[in-house]
C-alpha cells in the first residue's frame, strides 16, 4: 500500500488545474502583454486567475501580486516592506517559527544596518502576543509572524498581532503557506497588511505563489523590470502556473470544509494510536492546529531511520521541515519551542489531504509501532539518554 | 523639453499613489486615472521615479492636458495635473520583449 502523508511538503496536481493549465502549455502561448488576440487571452486568463486566489482570501483582485513560489513572496514581503520603510526606522520583528525564506531575509537585513529581534515561542510552538508586542520598540517598522507552522502545525494568534501592530503604525506581514488552502483565511478578518502563498499547498503547480499587499501598501520590488503585476513584479508571467492557482484556489474554497473535516478524522486516529507507543510525544499545540497535522518526537531514535524505514513500507512522512531533514540538523523551530536536541532529531510529521483513507491510517498504526520498535534495539541509546540531559520536560503527552 | 514648474498646497480632486512601482506605470496610471477624471478636475500622482519629471510634463503637452506643477517630497514627487476636455492620449510603450 502506498500512503503518501506529506501535505505539507507538496500536493498532488488535481486533473481539473491540468486541465485548466493545459491550453497555456500548448495553443495559448502569447504574452500577456502582447495587444493581438493571442496576448489579450493570456492576459484575460491571468485577471481571472488574480480573482479566483482574492475569493479564495477575501481580498480584491488588485491586492494579489503573482510571485514564483510562497519563498519569493516572503522574501518579496519582508525586503520590500524593510527597504521601503527604512527612513522611519530600522527594527523588524520576526519569531523563531518562522520558515528560512524569512529567517534568510531576515539576517540579510541584519547586514544591511537593520536590526531584528527574533521572538520565541512557548512550548506549543505559540507565539504570545505579549512577547511581540514588548520587541516593540520606537524604530519598529515590520512585523512578520507565520500563520501556522509546517513543523508542528500550530496556528498563531495573527489577527491578534496585526491588531497590535495597527494600533502602532507598523506594517504586518504573515506567511500563510501552510494555512491558505487547508483553513479558512479572510485577510480582512485577520487584518494582516501582506500574507504569502503557495499553489501547490492547495493542489495547484508548483511555481506559483503570490503575496496578498494590502490596497494603499508600499512595497519595494523584489525583481526589477516591466510592468508585469502592476510594475511590482517583473518578468513574463508564468501563465499556465498561475492559471493553475487560480483554479486551484476556486476548487479549494468550494471544497474547504469536506477536506478539513476528512483531514481531522484522519489525523485524530493516527494521534490516538501514535500516541499509545511509549516515549513518543506530542508536538505542537493539542487543539489550535492545523486539521491534516500530526506531529511527534519519537525518544531514543532518529527521523531520518524511521522516514528511510516507513518509506520501505510505502508511507511518505516528513521530519521537520523539508530543508532541516535534508541538513540532517535538530529543527531550530522545534529547539526554540524547548525541545532538547537528542529528542528533537527524533521528529517525525505526518500531514493528510484529500486522497488519504482511514485505511491507510490503520496500516500505517500497523507498520509504525514495529519500525519504532526495530529502530530502538539498534539504537546506542535503546536502554535511554543515559549520559544525556533529561528530555522531555517541555513536551507533553496530549 | 517642457519647462518643469514648482508648485506646493495644490489641493487635488483624487490622488493616486504609485511610489516603488516601476516605469512606465507612472505613464500607465496617468492614462488611467485622468480616463476617470471630469473636465477642470485634478489629479494628484505620486512617484518616486524622477524620470516622470519629464515624461509626465510632454504627456499633458501631447495630450492637450494641463500640468499644474511638481511638488519634490524627501522621498517621492506629488505631480499635478488637470484635466482639460477630453484630451486623446497618445499611445503608452509597451514593455512587451519577452524578459
Amino acid at each position: 500500500m502506498e500512503c503518501y502523508f506529506d501535505h505539507v511538503a507538496t500536493n498532488p496536481l488535481r486533473e481539473e488545474v491540468l486541465e485548466a493549465m493545459m491550453p497555456f502549455l500548448r495553443e495559448e502561448f502569447g504574452n500577456p502583454l502582447s495587444v493581438y488576440p493571442l496576448g489579450i487571452k493570456a492576459r484575460e486568463a491571468i485577471e481571472n486567475a488574480r480573482a479566483q486566489v482574492a475569493g479564495l482570501i477575501n481580498s480584491k483582485p488588485s491586492e494579489i501580486v503573482f510571485t514564483s513560489s510562497g519563498a519569493e513572496a516572503n522574501n518579496f514581503a519582508l525586503r520590500g516592506i524593510a527597504l521601503a520603510r527604512q527612513y522611519e526606522g530600522k527594527h523588524v520583528i520576526v519569531t523563531r517559527m518562522e520558515h528560512h525564506s524569512i529567517l534568510n531575509p531576515a539576517r540579510f537585513l541584519e547586514k544591511l544596518g537593520f536590526t531584528v529581534t527574533y521572538v520565541n515561542p512557548d512550548k506549543y510552538g505559540f507565539i504570545d502576543p505579549d512577547s511581540i508586542k514588548k520587541a516593540i520598540t520606537d524604530e519598529t517598522i515590520l512585523i512578520s509572524v507565520i500563520h501556522a507552522s509546517p513543523e508542528v502545525g500550530t496556528i498563531e494568534p495573527v489577527k491578534e498581532i496585526a491588531q497590535i501592530a495597527k494600533e502602532r503604525n507598523i506594517t504586518f506581514h504573515t506567511d500563510g503557506v501552510a494555512t491558505v488552502g487547508n483553513i479558512p483565511v479572510d485577510v480582512k478578518d485577520l487584518g494582516v497588511d501582506l500574507m504569502s502563498m503557495a499553489a501547490h499547498q492547495f493542489y495547484g503547480p508548483k511555481g506559483a505563489g503570490a503575496l496578498y499587499i494590502r490596497e494603499g501598501q508600499r512595497i519595494i520590488p523584489l525583481i526589477f523590470g516591466g510592468i508585469q503585476e502592476g510594475g511590482r513584479r517583473a518578468g513574463t508571467e508564468n501563465v499556465p502556473a498561475i492559471v493553475g492557482m487560480g483554479k486551484a484556489a476556486e476548487i479549494t474554497k468550494e471544497e474547504l470544509h469536506r477536506k478539513m473535516e476528512h483531514v481531522k478524522k484522519l489525523r485524530d486516529r493516527l494521534v490516538d494510536g501514535v500516541m499509545k507507543i511509549d516515549n513518543v510525544h506530542f508536538t505542537g499545540h493539542p487543539e489550535n492546529r492545523l486539521p491534516g497535522h500530526a506531529s511527534f518526537c519519537v525518544e531514543f531514535i532518529e527521523g531520518e531511520g524511521m522516514l528511510l524505514m516507513l518509506s520501505a513500507k510505502g508511507i511518505y512522512a516528513a521530519s521537520g521541515s523539508a530543508c532541516t531533514s535534508k541538513a540532517l540538523k535538530a529543527s531550530p523551530v522545534l529547539l526554540s519551542m524547548g525541545i532538547p536536541s537528542h529528542v528533537a532529531h527524533g521528529s517525525i510529521v505526518f500531514s493528510f489531504g484529500l486522497e488519504n483513507t482511514m485505511e491507510q491510517i490503520e496500516y500505517t498504526l500497523e507498520e509504525f509501532p514495529q519500525i519504532i520498535k526495530r529502530l530502538r534495539e539498534l539504537s546506542p541509546y535503546a536502554k535511554g539518554w543515559e549520559g544525556l540531559e533529561e528530555g522531555g520536560t517541555c513536551i507533553q503527552k496530549k | 523639453m517642457t519647462k518643469l514648474k514648482f508648485v506646493e498646497n495644490v489641493k487635488p480632486d483624487v490622488t493616486t499613489d504609485i511610489v516603488y512601482m516601476m516605469c512606465p506605470m507612472h505613464l500607465l496610471k496617468l492614462e488611467e486615472m485622468m480616463s476617470t477624471l471630469e473636465d477642470g478636475q485634478i489629479l494628484e500622482l505620486l512617484t518616486d521615479y524622477d524620470g516622470a519629471l519629464e515624461d509626465i510634463p510632454e504627456w499633458c503637452e501631447k495630450t492637450g492636458n494641463e500640468f499644474i506643477g511638481v511638488d519634490e517630497g524627501e522621498d517621492y514627487f506629488k505631480f499635478y495635473i488637470r484635466k482639460r476636455g477630453s484630451g486623446k492620449y497618445c499611445p503608452v510603450p509597451s514593455d512587451n520583449n519577452g524578459k
